[in-house]
């Protein structure tokens, strides 16, 4: 929490998106305390590390448009004016832990019915089998805000300002190194989604690590793939996770229901092509802008 | 005080201090990390709740709803960055018209 605070009150914005990626470690830290490592590692890789990428590289940005970003930070509420709105805060606090106070200490929860369906899922970790099998619904939707949002930022239609990147010797070897070892990790996690924790989200963003690295030392899509095949890979996870969720419909009846006996095997396909399109969307994402509108100047 | 509530207890202090912050710091990009910060409150409440049953089976579903939580509110962010880009540009450019496309290929 003093972090937190740190993170949105430090006077200087470069700082406080430095605190803000502590701030998301330290989470990663209290959700493994919570016994939650799903979610642990989707903190530190999405929420820490992609969020801290895109933040950084919006406040550059910023910085090159100009150079006095740092000046209009200050407050505009300041003084006596602050504490009607500290005090409403404070009170909303109040009243939060103490709707959160009398809740029953001990509550059934689903654990017992989901522990109980796990075979029938096709995979043996619980969180992977509620994601992808018992609430596929909510991660379709989840791949399709991903698109949404990566269709919203190239439609506002801006042009990156091509960088020249001219990395040291040192990043350009570590990098060179650093790359094939995490497309590496991100397949064992994906592998691994099945029965520990990792899975496509998680991924996911470690293949967008991996690209935001080879962008940041210099690497560009070359010009042949960044029209159709970019959109292709794009899409190729949703439109998967589609058909898999249809042909169900047509053949019980029921959307999204996966047979039993092929479950797991439907359940990595859908994982390994998710995989690749949430990476490339993240990627496109700390882009941010559509990649051939740069090629046609 | 068990575990769960105090760390449903701290995700109430971040949800409180995200949206302190969200209200009085003028920059658009501290009010993007704001809201972040108040999303992990949300996301600590659920998972603090989630550990409380008593028996040694824990609950899937509010994690798996959290990891989706995360991904939806990083696409938040990313199209809140994307617009705060947006409106930075037109304040230099004075133009809020995007730059036809057509009309830009040689």
């Amino acid at each position: 929490m003093g972090l937190a605070w740190g993170a949105l009150a430090s006077g200087d914005l470069f700082k406080a998106i430095v605190l803000f990626i502590a701030f998301g470690l330290v989470m990663a830290l209290v959700w493994v305390r919570l016994e939650a490592p799903d979610i642990a590692l989707a903190e530190a890789a999405i929420g820490a590390g992609l969020t801290g990428a895109l933040l950084l590289a919006a406040f550059v940005k910023l910085r090159i448009t100009s150079p006095n970003v740092n000046v209009d930070i200050t407050r505009s509420l300041c003084g006596i004016r602050s504490i009607p709105v500290l005090v409403s805060i404070l009170f909303l606090a109040m009243a939060l832990a103490y709707a959160i106070w009398p809740l029953p200490p001990d509550a059934a929860g689903l654990g017992e019915d989901v522990a109980a369906n796990l075979d029938r899922s096709g995979v043996s970790n619980p969180v992977t089998a509620v994601l992808l099998n018992f609430r596929s619904y909510d991660t379709l939707l989840e791949v399709m805000v991903l698109l949404l949002a990566l269709l919203g930022a190239w439609s506002l239609g801006m042009t990156t300002p091509r960088r020249e990147a001219a990395p040291g010797l040192v990043l350009d070897t570590l990098s060179r190194l650093l790359a094939p070892l995490l497309i590496l990790v991100a397949a064992y996690l994906l592998w691994a989604g099945a029965h520990a924790p990792g899975g496509a989200f998680q991924a996911g963003a470690m293949l967008a690590a991996v690209g935001v690295l080879m962008l940041l030392t210099g690497w560009q899509l070359p010009a042949a793939l960044a029209a159709l095949p970019l959109r292709l890979v794009l899409v190729a996870g949703p439109v998967t996770f589609m058909l898999l969720a249809v042909i169900p419909l047509l053949l019980e009846g029921r959307l999204l229901q996966l047979p039993p006996a092929w479950a797991g095997c439907l359940i990595l396909i859908i994982e390994t092509t998710a995989t690749i399109s949430i990476g490339t969307t993240l990627i496109a994402l700390f882009l941010g802008a559509a990649p051939n509108k740069e090629d046609q100047q | 005080m068990s575990a769960a509530f105090f760390y449903a207890l701290a995700g109430t202090g971040l949800f409180s201090i995200g949206l302190h912050a969200l209200l009085v710091h003028r920059h658009l990009l501290r009010k993007i990390l704001a809201i972040n910060v108040m999303g992990s409150g949300v996301f600590l409440v659920l998972a603090a709740m989630a550990t409380r049953n008593g028996i040694a089976i824990l609950d899937p579903v509010p994690h798996a709803m959290i990891i989706t939580g995360i991904v939806v509110a990083v696409a938040v962010a990313a199209t809140a960055l994307a617009l705060v880009l947006m409106l930075k540009l037109t304040a230099e450019t004075g133009h809020a018209v995007l730059p036809d496309s057509k009309e830009d290929k040689p």
